[in-house]
């Protein structure tokens, strides 16, 4: 089938401001987003940046805004995007737009490192490993599936309106940590979080949620941690 | 003016072997990563099924048998002290990985959890053991993450999205690379008293792989191109179950969990190949035995596919035949496997809990590469003389602990097995070095050089053509069945393509982010490496794991019981070295 992508385009060596521009190209229904945009760059028009790397939903490179939501270029179909044979596909929104569709992600992972990633456990390790059982594994499984894609926080509209705030991406890798019965840094983060651009900035509005391409249970890790904030229990 | 820096110890590549490397060698030599994708979007995190180790947390099991099975699945062209090493740290690596947090599956006493995978038995009943550790189905989305959590702890300096364009190697050592600031096309020197290159494989010269974009060879081409040998590039594996046309691949942990492989008549056809492991004989000999079944005319409805399937009543009743007492549910499976079940809903449109999934073999793993030693120092020549400086691990590197075939699960174990023992010697060596004087302003000037030509090059070809062109070119004669004559066509072939390459055109001419221009970098590396893989296959007369000859079906282990090594200085030279045995002796592969 043939379809229309709608480019945003913004070229900091040549261009002021970004324009859209359309491409017409043959491609199958059950082709991805991903196989189109290399469809305009590998026979059209060869100066379309984006990032992209493994073409199937896990490196989290390929994040954008496709038809106004945030998407996996490489996990959304043709069939189920295109509106009468168009797609606009254009850059996440909040972080500064480098060329094309590739964003200065820097700040999206300042706020990263910012709730300590890592595991904390100061006990001398043991010879073999930690016993966890396999509730306790559960507790923090949803969290474990985070790729860094951006798509939750550049969803967001407290995010949007205030750049500071940490966004829910780095609340689920805080969650991760904070409900992992190994951890010991739990009150730590909790406190982090705590603080005028942490949790609280959260308004509930689940666009974060809807945009995962991993199907974490954004909104949900997030009120856990108000909840261990509120009542001060970790469970 | 290029910028320049300077480090201890340098390590180009940011998954599971450069992550590990760069922890060990960072605690004790200041220490940078080069890595031209962010570091969690390397290769590394797409790792589905697991990691073994003979832990023996569900049943006995021993390292021993990890290294017959690594041995015997590798067709014996494995290195065997290698391979003793590899499964005798793996126990401790593993333990090293949960101590970082690792969020391993769990056994209901609360270790970490174990399942089968292709290959792997216990030695006395020749059966299935349970060896390969996991999480869920994304292993290596949590050693990736993991490691990477540590480097951020631990404060290991990182330039993303930096990508190297050349290997500073001279007389006989190696002073750094230079590499390209991929938002600012700003050429850097980084000079080093140690490099240790750990970037992945290199899969994308075929059309149907489960390699990312980003898999394109590019520090093995740039060592070809300062002189020096690579091992074993006729070994790459086909995995045997990739999407059907897609190549995305579908971990054999499916199998492990009792998932199996029907034809066209509905028949579960491994049973008749290989009575003993059945689905789970390792994958070069399940990927050709489904295409004896395809040529045979038993594909689905005769077509080039047959059906991967784990649906939970098919996977009971053959559970039931083989007498294993195990049964599965929907539930199970979807805890166990939910990220290749996503896949095949979200790209085949197929639900695998009640439709069977139709699957062919995918390009997938390169056993050979950069030759070292068992402590990751990169070999100059077929003698052993190592190249001072100059360290490679993971799959980029041929140790080679995987011969002529890898079993399952066994690449996760060298990344962070090799790669640990390879940050620990280049930290040891960098200590006690000095830093050898360079002419950063040629070097420079020798990287640049290489991207000027592309980007100034005003010829009619399109790089995405070429492509495409080689990559049906080896999918079609340097895939699982390969001729001397169709091998002698490809190369000739790969040549046209080379010369077509001189003369392309790109339309970016800018600096930032010029990804038209290091695609088209990219593929010269790619083209670089098919010639070599196709050239060595043509040498090797013989059928050993992976590489398959027809017109030599057998293993020849009078003639070939050997590694090879090929050079690039103007014109192909393959010499060959010894395998090194210890206490397995050679015997046919039988499952
Ligand atoms: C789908 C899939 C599933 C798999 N499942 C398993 C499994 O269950 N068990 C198992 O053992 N193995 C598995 N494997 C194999 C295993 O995942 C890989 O072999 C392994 O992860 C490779 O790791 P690496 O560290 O060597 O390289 P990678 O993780 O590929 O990292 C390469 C790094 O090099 C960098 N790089 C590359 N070129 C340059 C350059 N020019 N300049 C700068 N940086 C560069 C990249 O940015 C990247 O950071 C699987 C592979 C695939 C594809
Ligand atoms: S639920 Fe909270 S974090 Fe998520 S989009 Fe809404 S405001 Fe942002
Ligand atoms: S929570 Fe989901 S959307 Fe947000 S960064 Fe992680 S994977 Fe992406
Ligand atoms: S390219 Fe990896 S997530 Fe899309």
């Amino acid at each position: 089938m043939k379809i229309t992508l709608k480019i945003k385009r913004f070229n900091p060596e040549v261009d002021k401001k970004p324009h859209w521009e359309s491409y017409t190209v043959e491609v199958e229904p059950t082709d991805r987003v991903l196989d189109a945009l290399h469809e305009v760059k590998w026979t059209q028009d060869g100066t379309l940046a984006l990032r992209r790397s493994c073409a199937h939903g896990i490196c989290g490179s390929d994040a954008m805004r496709i038809n106004g939501r945030n998407m996996l270029a490489c996990k959304a179909l043709i069939k189920d995007v295109a509106k009468d044979g168009v797609i606009t596909v254009e850059p996440i929104l909040g972080l500064p737009v480098v060329k094309d569709l590739i964003v200065d992600m820097e700040p999206f992972f300042a706020h990263y490192r910012a709730i300590m990633p890592y595991l904390v456990n100061n006990d001398p390790p043991p010879e073999r490993e930690r016993l966890q059982s396999p509730e306790d594994r559960a507790r923090y499984d949803d969290t474990t599936k985070c790729i860094l894609c951006a798509c939750c926080t550049t969803s967001c509209p407290s995010f949007w309106a205030r750049g500071e705030y940490v966004g829910p991406a780095a609340i689920v890798q805080a969650h991760r940590f904070i409900f992992d019965s190994r951890d010991q840094a739990g009150e730590e983060r909790l406190r982090i979080l705590s603080e005028p651009d942490g949790v609280w900035r959260c308004r509930t509005v689940f666009n974060c949620t809807e945009a995962c391409p991993r199907g974490i249970q954004v909104t949900k890790a997030i009120g856990e941690v108000k909840e261990a904030l509120r009542t001060g229990v970790i469970r | 003016m290029p910028q320049y820096h300077q480090f201890d110890a340098l390590v180009v590549g940011a998954g599971g072997a450069g992550l590990m490397a760069a922890l060990h060698a960072s605690r004790s030599v200041k220490t940078a990563v080069i890595s031209k994708l962010y570091p969690t979007r390397s290769h590394t995190g797409t790792a589905q099924g697991g990691i073994s180790a003979a832990l023996g947390n569900l049943e006995e099991d021993h390292w021993e048998w990890h290294a017959y099975d690594t041995i015997k699945g590798g067709d014996f062209l494995c290195d065997q002290d290698a391979v003793e090493i590899m499964c005798r740290e793996a126990i401790d690596a593993v333990i090293e990985l949960e101590h970082m947090g690792l969020p391993f599956d769990r056994t209901p006493d609360g270790r970490i959890a174990q399942r089968r995978f292709g290959g792997h038995t216990n030695n006395i009943t020749k059966k299935p053991v349970m060896r390969a550790c996991h999480a869920a189905d994304r292993t290596g989305h949590m050693i990736l993450q993991t490691l990477y959590q540590q480097c951020i702890k631990q404060n290991v300096t990182f330039f993303d999205e930096f990508q190297v364009v050349d290997v500073l190697v001279e007389n006989g050592a190696c002073n750094g690379v230079v590499a390209v600031e991929l938002a600012t096309g700003e050429i850097h020197v980084f000079h080093s008293k140690a490099t240790l290159i750990a970037t992945g494989g290199f899969g994308k010269m075929w059309k149907v792989t489960s390699n990312a974009h980003s898999l394109t060879g590019d520090l093995p081409a740039a060592l070809l191109r300062r002189g020096l040998p690579l091992e074993d590039m006729e070994f790459f594996q086909f995995h045997p179950t990739g999407i059907y046309k897609l190549g995305i691949l579908l971990s054999e942990a499916a199998r492990g969990e009792g998932a199996v492989f029907i034809n066209g008549k509905g028949e579960r056809f491994m049973a008749r190949y290989m009575p003993t492991l059945k689905d789970l004989a390792p994958r070069d000999i399940c990927s050709r035995c489904i295409y004896q079944e395809i040529r045979e005319g038993r594909g689905i409805d005769g077509k080039d596919y047959v059906y991967l399937d784990f649906r939970p009543e098919v996977i009971n009743r053959y559970f039931e035949e083989d007498g294993n007492p195990k049964r599965v549910d929907a539930h199970y499976l979807e805890q166990k496997l939910p990220d290749i079940i996503e896949f095949a809903r979200v790209y085949l449109g197929v639900d695998p809990i009640t439709q069977p999934v139709p699957i062919q073999p995918t390009a997938h793993y390169a056993m050979g590469g950069i030759p070292t030693t068992n402590d990751a120092e990169v070999l100059a020549d077929e003698t052993g003389r190592i190249v001072e400086g100059l360290y490679a691990a993971g799959e980029v590197a041929c140790v080679s602990v995987h011969g002529a075939n890898r079993l399952g699960t066994n690449s996760l174990v060298d990344l962070v097995v090799f790669g640990k023992r390879g940050g620990i010697r280049m930290a040891e060596y960098a200590k006690q070095a000095s830093f050898r004087p360079i002419n950063r302003d040629a070097a420079a000037k020798e990287g640049a050089a290489q991207l000027e030509r592309i980007r100034n090059s005003n010829g009619t070809e399109r790089p995405s053509a070429i492509r495409k062109e080689l990559q049906a070119l080896m999918d079609d004669k340097v895939g699982v069945y390969r001729t001397g004559a169709g091998l002698e066509e490809a190369i000739d072939h790969i040549r046209d393509l080379q010369a077509r390459y001189q003369r392309i055109r790109i339309d970016d001419k800018g600096y930032k982010w010029n990804t038209d221009l290091m695609e088209a970098w990219e593929l010269g590396n790619l083209l670089e490496l098919a010639e070599v893989t196709a050239y060595s296959a043509l040498w090797r007369q013989e059928s050993r794991g992976a590489h398959y000859r027809e017109d030599y079906p057998q293993r020849d282990d009078v003639n070939f019981l050997k590694h090879s090594m090929v050079w690039k200085n103007g014109r192909l030279e393959v010499r060959s070295k010894p395998v090194r045995i210890t206490r397995y002796a050679p015997e046919e592969r039988k499952y």
